[in-house]
């Protein structure tokens, strides 16, 4: 289904359609290979009949929209302080030798983008490490390794 | 240790989940959306005020009442709304994530009890965008009860985040949900009376709205008498940090700390100390190991100078650095400020600054006063609490561990000498300066 008919759906599910700028920037996002090009914004931006210039303002301040492209693989390392507590900065540096990357920047074949993140909300089972926004919890310094295999053989 | 009642999780064991409406239903679910359906909206509202059920997103303001200040729609003849806050962020809070995985219909149900008190038809719940798993479980929960035929004509709609700590702040998540930057509004008009879309709304927390069906089930009176006064019925508190067994724990209010982090998780790891504790989530002022009996409930956590918020506990043992740990909170917040009120843009910014100097030895006498003083020029400065958080946080570290403050000032160093369990966290807020710096072990 074409972003276009996609964002005329959501705008049905509220009493205004301006409320369908995020669920249709989420679209276009994953329509797009997971970031939102200017031609993905105009898109939307058509769609519900905005400025691109509003749509960027959205897009902007939300931290899961991605104005740059980024690796097919998202691993996103939480650092806030209960996983901080229980050694995600080596979590965040074993991903770093594994991935041949330093956090905040992108493989140069575009596999992998590294990062770490605010809280996920999974204190209790920390580190927890999110994989394209899947979630792996319990994640130590030493799992590392097996992961990224994992990742690279999928 | 005492067997304590399990009611927001109740029909759960081990950790299970009630992921099969039928299931649910068999063992009493929606029982209590029939008894509410049954009753007038202005009765139900009686019977949460008798529950003393006070909010779990972090005010604890009554449910009851907050409910009550919504008009009635002949009073004000707009659509009424139902706002459910699922953007749990703040740091060391997990509690709702768990709630929704684990009893959705038991959630839902709260909803559509909830919806018909304040007398709405439409309920929108705003789930924070990390949440996949929690999104695809309310989706299949909600297109079960819909088949079911449970609805009654209500429309729920679930909403998802995008990445922004600051939705979880109730005037911001309403702009968030009609399609604007996540920034707070002023204050009045509060929601009840203008919320969504400037219409009458009630903004509730996953864990108040779960509590709900219960309350309905076993009666606002029968709730009541679980807890403490003043801190009603369970708390699902969130205990993580150093402690042996960290997870999510449904207790009655008014457990003593001890017992929570010694008895239940297993205290602190062999061969170290405890040194402190936040008590509810990193908004909340830190406690320290001689306010280890402290009892967990609100009259008793205001009186120790710090406050129950989300019940997410964070337990910190001597390892760690506590300019560190200031460093880490600061910019949590500095990251997640939504730039609209100078004080909390630029201040939380400042305070992350000269902790970093302080930290690194670069720190004069007089920048412990310059961080009191910005500290002072956040609180209360601001449309809402994301900027006195930091502060709050902020002064709590310096008045508990005054010491260890001074002594990074007075030896030129960090006395952890890089051994602190904080030490070289690297914040998404760095993330730009480290961006381009090769790893040194590639």
């Amino acid at each position: 289904m074409s972003v276009a008919s996609e964002v005329q759906k959501l705008k049905k599910r509220y009493p205004d359609p301006l409320s369908a700028v995020m669920p249709a920037l989420q679209v276009a996002q994953a329509e797009n290979g997971g970031w939102l090009s200017p031609d993905a914004i105009r898109e939307v931006a058509d769609a519900l009949d905005l400025t691109p210039a509003y749509c960027l303002s959205i897009a902007s301040f939300y931290d899961q929209y991605y104005l740059e492209p980024i690796g097919r693989t998202h691993v996103e390392v939480c650092t806030n302080v209960s996983c901080g507590l229980a050694g995600a900065q080596q979590v965040v540096e074993a991903f770093e030798h594994e991935l041949g990357v330093s956090a905040g920047s992108t493989s140069e074949d575009g596999a992998f983008t590294l990062g770490t993140i605010e809280c996920l909300g999974g204190c209790g089972w920390a580190t927890v490490v999110a994989v394209n926004n899947r979630h792996r919890l319990r994640v130590q310094a030493e799992d590392v390794p097996g992961i990224v295999e994992e990742l690279r053989g999928a | 240790m005492p067997e304590y009642p399990s009611i927001v999780f109740a029909g759960t064991t081990d950790g299970g989940a009630v992921l099969d409406i039928a299931e649910y239903e068999k063992a009493g679910g929606f029982r209590a959306l029939r008894k509410a359906r049954a009753m007038a909206p202005d009765a139900v509202i009686a019977e949460l005020d008798a529950s003393g059920l006070r909010g779990r997103g972090g005010a604890f303001f009554p449910t009851g009442r907050k409910w009550s200040f919504v008009p009635k729609p002949d009073q004000l003849p707009k659509p009424h709304y139902l706002v459910v806050n699922a953007d749990e962020s703040e740091p060391g809070t997990f509690k709702d994530r768990e709630i929704m995985l684990r009893v959705p219909f038991r959630f839902l149900e709260g909803c559509l009890i909830a919806a018909h008190g304040i007398e709405s038809q439409h309920v929108f719940i705003y789930i924070r965008g990390e949440y996949e798993r929690e999104f695809e479980v309310l989706r299949d929960s909600l297109e079960a009860m819909r088949r079911a035929d449970l609805l009654g004509g209500v429309t729920v709609v679930l909403h998802r985040g995008a990445g922004a700590y600051i939705c979880g702040e109730e005037t911001a998540l309403l702009e968030s949900l009609e399609g604007k930057r996540g920034q707070p509004r002023t204050k009045p008009p509060f929601p009840a009376i203008a919320g969504l879309y400037a219409a009458p709304t009630a903004v509730n927390n996953v864990e108040s709205i779960t509590t709900v069906t219960p309350v309905f089930e076993m009666g606002g009176a029968e709730y009541a008498k679980l807890g403490v006064e003043n801190s009603s019925g369970t708390r699902v508190f969130s205990l993580s940090g150093d402690v042996v067994s960290p997870g999510n724990y449904e207790l009655p209010h008014g457990i003593s700390m001890r017992e929570l982090i010694y008895d239940i998780g297993g205290g602190v790891p062999a061969g170290r100390e405890l040194k402190a504790v936040i008590p509810g989530g990193s908004s909340t002022s830190v406690l320290t190991a001689a306010d280890i009996d402290t009892k967990m409930d609100f009259t008793s956590l205001v009186e120790a100078g710090s406050s129950i918020g989300s019940a997410g506990v964070i337990v910190i043992d001597d390892r760690c650095c506590m300019v560190q740990l200031g460093i880490r909170v600061s910019q949590f917040y500095e990251h997640e400020s939504c730039g609209k009120c100078t004080p909390c843009r630029v201040g939380t910014k400042w305070v992350t600054q000269i902790l970093q100097k302080i930290e690194d030895g670069r720190g004069s006498q007089a920048d412990l006063d310059l961080l009191l003083s910005v500290c002072d020029r956040i609180m209360g400065k601001c449309l809402c609490p994301l900027g006195d958080s930091d502060a709050i946080a902020v002064l709590s570290y310096v008045d508990k561990f005054r010491e260890e403050y001074q002594a990074h000032i007075d030896l030129g160093r960090c006395p952890f000498d890089g051994e602190s369990s904080l030490e070289g966290i690297l914040a998404p807020s760095e993330l730009h300066a480290h961006h381009g710096h090769e790893p040194a072990h590639v």
